[in-house]
């Protein structure tokens, strides 16, 4: 097996010359700039990040909490019932993960705002005066927006699982008299623990990381480590302290990193999964139509609405009603669209929405292929427990860990001029990617059993022919899944606008934060308009990406 | 198998036509006109001139200025501009200060008085004194040494729904000390001055006006009366103001005293008036200047020289206010009729002295963040 171990240690390779070179080494650099020891000895220095890391903590551990209790039935669900519809629900789950954060604030302030739906309607109603909930600057708000978020995650992860495992696992276990909740208990739960660790701490460390969500939606009152650095780094330009408390988040992400890894190892399974899913079934019992029903409302309430107030406010005009406040009245419009593709300043900073819309494709395509090229090997390489690969297993997740003003600002130190440079894009946004790809394969890897493997080769097939006939046929939904990631980090990324410049290049998300920051109705508009071309624009590739994955499994 | 290598095809083809047509080095927004107009090669066959040298410049994200003016400089001094957005202000400035031993540019735009002390001590730029910085008004240079040129200002305000006041016939506002009135309660909505450069704006006209620490008294006299903090203008503007598009709950805003008249040129219908106004009683408003600098190191000296001088001609400094929606030093430069109209200057804008803003800054910060947000 030794030489087995120093080749798999190999395909760790890429992986890591890639990190060193976009990661570890701009870090270094900037540490090394603006790291001040005495700040270590500064009682105040630690004041600060106790308070901070307390509250990152509390929020990231209860996002998660919710976040799994929503994912892990709608997992479910969309595992082990057909019911119409299913693949265009699959995609409405899969949207909120790229929407930028500007736009799912207004989003959920048009929905549950002080003057939002629910509280103009809620008002209306009962005769209130006050609009009876709070929403913005509320802790809920911030948990509301991580399931949100997140749910994407875990549900695509969960549901991988389930529809792979063997079918049999189950059957016997009713046959031998285990009713539904023992089912679960003591045979899908323990089959599910690889996938339900990958998928939660995943979660964790997005919402550990969480940036645009606390500071929109959470208010002012509320900081986690990722908006102290920010501040401290951009508002109070004290770069020690934010070089000082970026360390500490670091620590935190490898630590999550390697409990992780180490609660994999003991849970991980070996099963026969299957390649196609067998076990679907339509809900014909009553509690199972209750349940769908439940989900389906769940989903419309938690999904659809906030997302829908986004389209319908592109086409919706606030009459100009001056004067009658209060009372706002809707016109139908399709101004803010035809406005999109009018340069009315003439400006040279104008962004054509269909070049938008190509420069977002063509990264998001490169990013897919980087993080795929580095990160199948490395998922393979991560099978085995030889050191390097229990090294690797924690510091792989350390991209998610890092702020991005930190990072940006070790890219300058290190890349120069470059940092202009379009190439760069892609490689940020595979940095970002790239642990979200690992840790999808990971479980799928985890619970495939060698035995398969060697009786390929057994049977006189090569290792290369051996991983083609058999890992790969079982694999690549799990690799479609891996490469839908990759796309959604890669179109809706924002945050590496603060890696690098790219003037001449500009994302979608880029051309909507334009809109946004300026004032006026035309504008604000404009910014929905291109919001709702996001979502379609990627609502309707991940709705490819789901016929290719059901359609074998439909025959 | 086939439906992968189908689409994996389908998406190489899709990639490659899409990166083709472009030329590699088009250094600025390629000007489609039209989005069905096939980009231009911007490359000039130049047989008999000299290959355009290029000259970058680094600015904050709002940077934006109009294709034929940028052209005409471009033409007349053979030379490429490359603009690098980079973040804002702080950001932008924190870039430049760390790539100050390889410069990312040659010409800085967008420092302004609040971060001025910080950049000057970071030795960022070469001294140039512009001959036409005779005609700017002495108030706008704040460097002796002429290290950075003033290029623009804007005054940071508190903008209020017209409307509202007139149906609710209440007064507005005249001084600073008015807001913390009873009539006022819950009716503005400020930014955090720690993630929001407008927020940091208003703090330092408050800190002008009353003091240290006096300050803090009335940002006291603020919150029980309700003031509404939010972290960023966008959320401030369209989610709490009632006069913007999201139609909020606060009729009072910081926001600046250009949002008027942008209401008004970026109205979704045709507007015969503004349908906000800003308070500009004294010291109510903070004046925020912008300035631009050449960056040490830089190879192209001359070259950005002339770009600083041509930052200060009536052409750029009459494209600006459309563009930027900030006011010219030059008083030469016409205004355009909706600035005319529904711009006001105030006549006592709040000013604090950039090297004490520099000291401060982080300590007023931190005492405002202690006290309003507990």
């Amino acid at each position: 097996m030794g030489g087995k171990g120093a080749f798999s240690s190999l395909l760790l390779l890429p992986a890591w010359v890639f990190l060193g070179v976009f990661f570890f080494f701009p870090l270094a650099r900037i540490f090394a700039y603006a790291f001040d020891s005495r700040l270590l000895r500064d009682p105040r220095a630690w004041e600060l990040l106790r308070k901070v890391f307390g509250f990152t903590v509390y929020q990231a551990a209860l996002s998660t909490l919710l976040t799994l209790l929503v994912a892990l039935p709608l997992a479910f669900l969309l595992a082990r019932y057909a019911f119409l519809g299913k693949s265009l629900w699959r995609t409405i789950v899969n949207i909120p993960f790229l929407l930028p954060v500007l736009v799912v604030a207004a989003g959920f302030n048009a929905f549950l705002g002080e003057r939002g739906w629910v509280n103009l309607g809620l008002m209306r109603l009962l005769g209130l005066a006050a609009p009876p909930l709070r929403f913005s600057g509320t802790l809920a708000a911030i948990l509301l927006a991580h399931v949100f978020y997140n749910t994407t995650l875990l549900v695509r992860i969960l549901s991988y699982t389930l529809e792979h495992l063997d079918p049999r696992l189950e059957q016997t276990a009713r046959l031998l008299g285990a009713d539904g909740p023992r089912l679960f208990w003591y045979v899908t739960l323990p089959l599910l623990w690889p996938a339900l660790l990958a998928g939660s701490s995943l979660v964790f460390l997005f919402d550990f990381t969480s940036f645009g969500v606390i500071l929109l939606l959470g208010g002012a009152k509320f900081s986690t480590l990722e908006v102290e650095i920010y501040v401290q780094g951009v508002y109070m330009l004290n770069l020690p302290l934010a070089a000082f408390l970026s360390v500490a988040q670091l620590i935190c992400t490898a630590g999550i990193g390697y409990l992780y890894a180490f609660l994999l190892r003991r849970a991980a399974v070996p099963l026969s999964p299957r390649a196609a899913v067998s076990n679907l079934r339509f809900p014909r019992r009553w509690y199972e139509r209750l349940f769908l029903s439940l989900m389906l409302f769940l989903l419309i309430v938690l999904f659809l609405l906030p997302m829908l107030s986004v389209p319908l406010r592109s086409v919706l005009r606030l009459e100009a009603a001056r004067g009658e406040r209060g009372e706002v009245r809707y016109g139908f419009t399709l101004d803010y669209y035809e406005e999109l593709f009018t340069n009315r300043r003439a400006s040279i900073m104008y962004v054509p929405p269909l070049q938008a819309m190509r420069n977002s494709l063509v990264f998001a395509l490169l990013t897919i292929l980087f993080s795929l090229a580095l990160g199948i090997p490395a998922a393979v390489a991560l099978r085995h427990a030889s050191l390097p690969a229990r090294l690797s297993d924690g510091l792989f997740l350390l991209p998610l860990g890092v702020s991005a003003v930190t990072l940006g600002l070790g890219f300058i130190l290190v890349f120069g001029r470059a940092v202009a440079s379009p190439l760069l894009v892609p490689f940020a946004h595979t940095l970002i990617a790239l642990p979200l790809v690992i840790r999808t394969l990971q479980p799928a890897l985890a619970s495939l059993p060698l035995r398969l493997h060697q009786a390929a080769q057994v049977l006189g097939a090569s290792p290369w022919r051996a991983w083609w006939a058999v890992e790969w046929p079982i694999l690549w939904r799990a690799v479609l899944t891996a490469a839908m990631f990759a796309f959604t980090v890669s179109v809706g990324e924002f945050g590496a606008t603060l890696l690098i410049a790219r003037p001449e290049y500009p994302t979608l998300p880029l051309a909507i934060y334009r809109f946004l920051s300026q004032p006026g109705g035309l504008n604000y508009g404009q910014a929905m308009a291109m919001t709702t071309i996001l979502m379609l624009f990627t609502g309707l590739g991940l709705l490819l990406v789901e016929r290719l994955q059901g359609g074998e499994s439909r025959f | 198998m086939r439906r992968i290598l189908f689409l994996l095809v389908f998406f190489a083809l899709l990639a490659i036509s899409a990166c083709g047509p472009r030329p590699a080095t088009t250094p600025i927004a390629p000007p489609a006109v039209s989005p069905t107009a096939s980009p231009l090669p911007a490359e000039p066959t130049a047989t008999s001139e000299p290959q355009p040298v290029t000259l970058t410049v680094m600015t904050h994200d709002s940077f934006a200025a109009s294709e034929d003016v940028i052209k005409a400089f471009e033409s007349a001094n053979n030379v490429k501009l490359v603009f690098l957005p980079s973040g804002d202000t702080g950001a932008a400035l924190n870039k430049a200060i760390l790539s100050k031993e390889a410069p990312l540019a040659d010409v800085f735009y967008g420092v302004d008085n609040t971060f001025l002390s910080r950049a000057l001590e970071a030795d960022l730029f070469e001294p140039y004194r512009s001959p036409l910085l005779d005609a700017i008004p002495p108030e706008f240079q704040l460097d002796p040494q002429h290290r950075v040129t003033p290029v623009d200002y804007g005054d940071v305000c508190i903008n209020y729904d017209k409307a509202y006041f007139a149906e609710k016939n209440l007064p507005v506002p005249q001084t600073l000390e008015d807001l913390t009135r009873p009539d006022y309660k819950g009716l503005l909505v400020v930014e955090n001055p720690a993630t929001s450069s407008p927020g940091l704006a208003f703090l330092l006209a408050t800190v002008a006006h009353f003091g240290d620490p006096g300050y803090l008294d009335f940002w006291r006299a603020l919150k029980a009366n309700d003031v509404v903090i939010v972290p960023d203008w966008e959320t401030a503007y369209y989610t709490n103001f009632s006069a913007s598009s999201g139609k909020g709950p606060q009729p009072m805003v910081v926001s600046y005293g250009s949002s008027p008249p942008a209401e008004v040129i970026f109205a979704e219908k045709p507007l015969e008036e503004a349908p906000t106004a800003s308070l500009i009683g004294p010291d109510m408003c903070f004046r925020q200047i912008e300035f631009v600098g050449i960056l040490k190191g830089t190879k192209q000296r001359e070259l950005a020289q002339k770009f600083v001088d041509f930052m200060l001609s009536p052409t750029f400094q009459e494209d600006m206010p459309l563009q930027m929606f900030v006011f010219p030093v030059n008083p030469q430069a016409k205004l355009p009729d909706a600035f005319v109209q529904y711009a006001q200057i105030p006549q006592q804008p709040a000013r604090l002295d950039p090297a004490q803003i520099a000291a401060n800054r982080e300590k007023w910060i931190q005492a405002w963040t202690d006290l309003m947000l507990k």
